[in-house]
């Protein structure tokens, strides 16, 4: 029989690692949803994000949400030069679908084998001490390494929400991704705009990075894991919406929960893209999409 | 005296000559084409810290055998690919190996669904496939060229939980329920199928035993789904990744039972114990070998030696307990065919592993007519006393306490968990 305790627990988990979802997805609502550029790539910058906050605890004993500090300007540079080369090489040819495809692919490979050389096939893990902290709340369980990822996933969200929506530039990120040849003719450079945008998705890539450290152990593969779910919360969450995404996020980690719960682990998956499909049949635009 | 001269004379004589037809011998066999042997190896992705740590192995292995002047007279090469712990990439690999790098010996990777992806290609080329570390690979396929190198028997359905329930059955008060926690591939499933058996054989009832997806990494529904069945017993049979995720989880949810754990793949590595720290004490697993008196081989500790003198250098597990001399041993059997048979061919070999016993690092080891070992010889260790994550913490066996069967036993089983784990 199903108790209260356990469905409780199930909620509440799924809420955490579907918020915690929700930063990894971030950085993809913005650079495919906003600027239409898939970039498969982006679960491995978040792989590259965790292993600097981990080579920034180990070196300088960082804390790794205070390495996501430092982690997070680096990022953005990294990802000012990744757009400069991918708009170099395949965008402004008009080469930015398929081969703009095969560039991430790339990069995607070749940033595991860059951390395989350098940190090993072995498990790396944050030693810090509240990894292993439960609080309860009567029946509920909130175990701070999921509570942690899913506060700082929140923060990430919301500071991209309010750039994107509070400041010029933002809106500026946000008109380009509407239309570039009329704020082209206002006299703005969507080139630089989308450079922007494309910084700031690689680098919440690098914030939720130190956050995946204190998750989980990571291993240089493990963002193949999040490819499919990031690029279905995005699409879910409405194409280049951050609430949508955190909606979305929370969402599917729940379902999957729940279907654990109901069916059995093997089918959450089925049920959580099942849901994605039939919630696209219904409202094509994702569940914030305009 | 002049005849003492010369007999001394002959004697340094035949010694130099002796000394340089060895030489001789020895030169002729390096610089004659090596002897290729190929396999796929994970050096990447989530199998990737045995599959390491097995490699290491083999090259001590090729560079010993080298040292004693290769197989047939020709130096050993050993040829090897990183399969991704995928296993759709092991067909490809060995295709190449087979017709592009012209191997004369295949061996398989690390791991159940590694074997199972390979042993299709070594059975169309009629090749001998030693298959490291996997669970029922051969059960329903009966192909007379397999030999499992694991000591797990002719039964391997049903052996991986005998040790757990053997000291399940010692328990008191004698519990009557159990759950599993296992992923949806096949060693999932064989697993499943030996802990049913087990338990209708006991009048145990099964109350929860339903798979995960291999890609899940959030076990704490799962561990609570379990903690509401109220089972006395909790049987988890899961692959290196998931052995760390379902055990954080365990410690999390604060599951408790009178034993927990059973056949936790790559719990004893060094990279899953410095993980999980504590949180790792309590749980019983399966285990093959263990640098303990009763299990010590001729070898065994020289190879263990030089192992762990290169394994920091090339970030592998550095203690290497758990595969390492295992891989060793998969070789050592390989050539023991090959040199005792003067041959390559698959026919030859299989019939020399299938009649003769081998002896290796990790023991005699005698193969039954299904490819697996004649006589199973697991154990059951519980994980005590650990109070760090330090590394240092693990290097000896003190924390791996062998609880069963009798005649290996170096400790006592603590139970319920919760009292170890405590």
């Amino acid at each position: 029989m199903l108790s209260f305790s356990l469905l409780s627990n199930a909620i509440v988990s799924g809420l955490l690692l579907g918020g915690f979802y929700a930063g990894v997805a971030a950085g993809a609502t913005i650079s495919f949803g906003l600027l239409d550029i898939a970039n498969i790539a982006h679960p491995a910058f978040v792989v590259f994000g965790a292993y600097c906050a981990f080579a920034l605890n180990q070196r300088f004993h960082l804390d790794p949400l205070l390495a996501a500090v430092f982690v997070t300007p680096v990022f953005y540079a990294v990802g000012w030069f990744a757009y400069q080369l991918y708009h170099h090489a395949f965008e402004r040819r008009g080469d930015d679908s398929m081969r703009g495809l095969a560039f991430f692919f790339g990069l995607m490979f070749v940033g595991e084998v860059v951390l395989i050389l350098t940190f090993g096939v072995d498990y790396r893990y944050s030693s810090a001490e509240y990894t292993s902290t439960t609080f309860k709340l009567g029946p509920v369980a909130f175990p701070l390494r999921e509570v942690i990822p899913f506060v700082g996933s929140l923060v990430i969200l919301v500071a991209a929400q309010a750039f994107l929506k509070r400041t010029f530039t933002g809106r500026a990120i946000l008109g380009v991704s509407q239309d570039p040849i009329a704020l082209r003719l206002m006299g703005a450079d969507p080139v630089r705009l989308k450079r922007i945008a494309f910084a700031l998705s690689i680098a919440l890539a690098g914030a939720a990075g130190a956050l995946l450290l204190v998750l989980e152990p990571i291993e240089p593969a493990i963002g193949r894991d999040f490819i499919g779910r990031v690029f279905a919360i995005a699409v879910l969450g409405g194409m280049g919406s951050l609430p949508g995404t955190w909606v979305a996020a929370v969402m599917l980690g729940v379902i999957e929960n729940l279907t654990s719960i109901f069916a059995g682990a093997s089918w959450a998956p089925a049920v959580a893209f099942g849901f994605l499909l039939v919630t696209l049949t219904v409202r094509p635009s994702g569940l914030f999409g305009r | 005296m002049g005849q003492g001269k010369t007999s001394f004379g002959r004697i340094v004589g035949l010694l130099v000559g002796t000394f340089a037809a060895g030489l001789l011998a020895a030169s002729s066999a390096l610089a004659a084409d090596p002897l290729k042997i190929g396999f796929s190896m994970a050096q990447s992705g989530p199998l990737a810290g045995s599959g390491k740590s097995a490699l290491l192995a083999m090259k001590i292995w090729a560079e010993d055998q080298n040292a004693k002047g290769g197989l047939l007279g020709r130096p050993v090469q050993l040829v090897y690919y990183d399969d991704q712990s995928s296993p759709a990439n092991v067909p490809p690999i060995y295709t190449k190996l087979l017709d592009v790098d012209k191997v004369d010996l295949i061996v398989s990777g690390y791991a159940t669904p590694i074997i199972a992806a390979a042993l299709p290609i070594a059975m169309q080329h009629d090749m001998v496939l030693m298959g490291l570390f996997g669970l029922a690979n051969n059960a329903k396929l009966k192909y007379d060229k397999y030999f499992g190198v694991a000591p797990i028997g002719e039964d391997p359905v049903n052996v991986l939980a005998k040790p757990f329930f053997d000291v399940a059955d010692t328990l008191n008060p004698k519990p009557s329920t159990i759950a599993v926690i296992t992923p949806d591939i096949q060693f999932g499933h064989a697993a499943l199928e030996g802990v049913r058996n087990a338990a209708k054989g006991r009048n145990m009832k099964v109350v929860y035993d339903r798979t995960f997806p291999p890609s899940m990494t959030d076990f704490s529904t799962v561990v609570r789904e379990v903690q509401a069945a109220n089972p006395d017993l909790v049987f988890v049979a899961t692959q290196p990744a998931q052995s760390i995720n379902v055990a954080r989880a365990i410690a999390e949810v604060g599951l408790n039972a009178q034993m927990i754990g059973g056949g936790m793949t790559g719990l004893q590595t060094t990279d899953s114990e410095t993980i999980l720290g504590p949180q790792i004490n309590g749980l019983v697993n399966f285990a093959y070998w263990l640098p303990a008196a009763k299990l010590q081989s001729p070898g065994a500790m020289d190879f263990l030696s030089k192992y762990q003198a290169r394994a920091k250098a090339e970030g592998v597990d550095p203690i290497g307990y758990y595969v390492a001399p295992w891989a060793y041993a998969d070789l050592q059997m390989l050539a023991s065919a090959v040199e005792e048979t003067k041959s390559l061919e698959g026919d030859k070999l299989a019939a020399y592993l299938h009649e003769n016993s081998l002896s290796t690092i990790i023991g005699e080891v005698k193969y039954g007519p299904g490819g697996e070992w004649a006589n199973p010889r697991q154990f059951l260790i519980q994980f005590q006393n650990i109070k760090t994550k330090e590394p240092s913490e693990f290097t000896g066996t003190d924390h791996l306490v062998v609880v069963g069967p009798p005649e290996l036993k170096s400790g006592d089983l603590i139970s319920p968990f919760d009292k170890a784990a405590h």
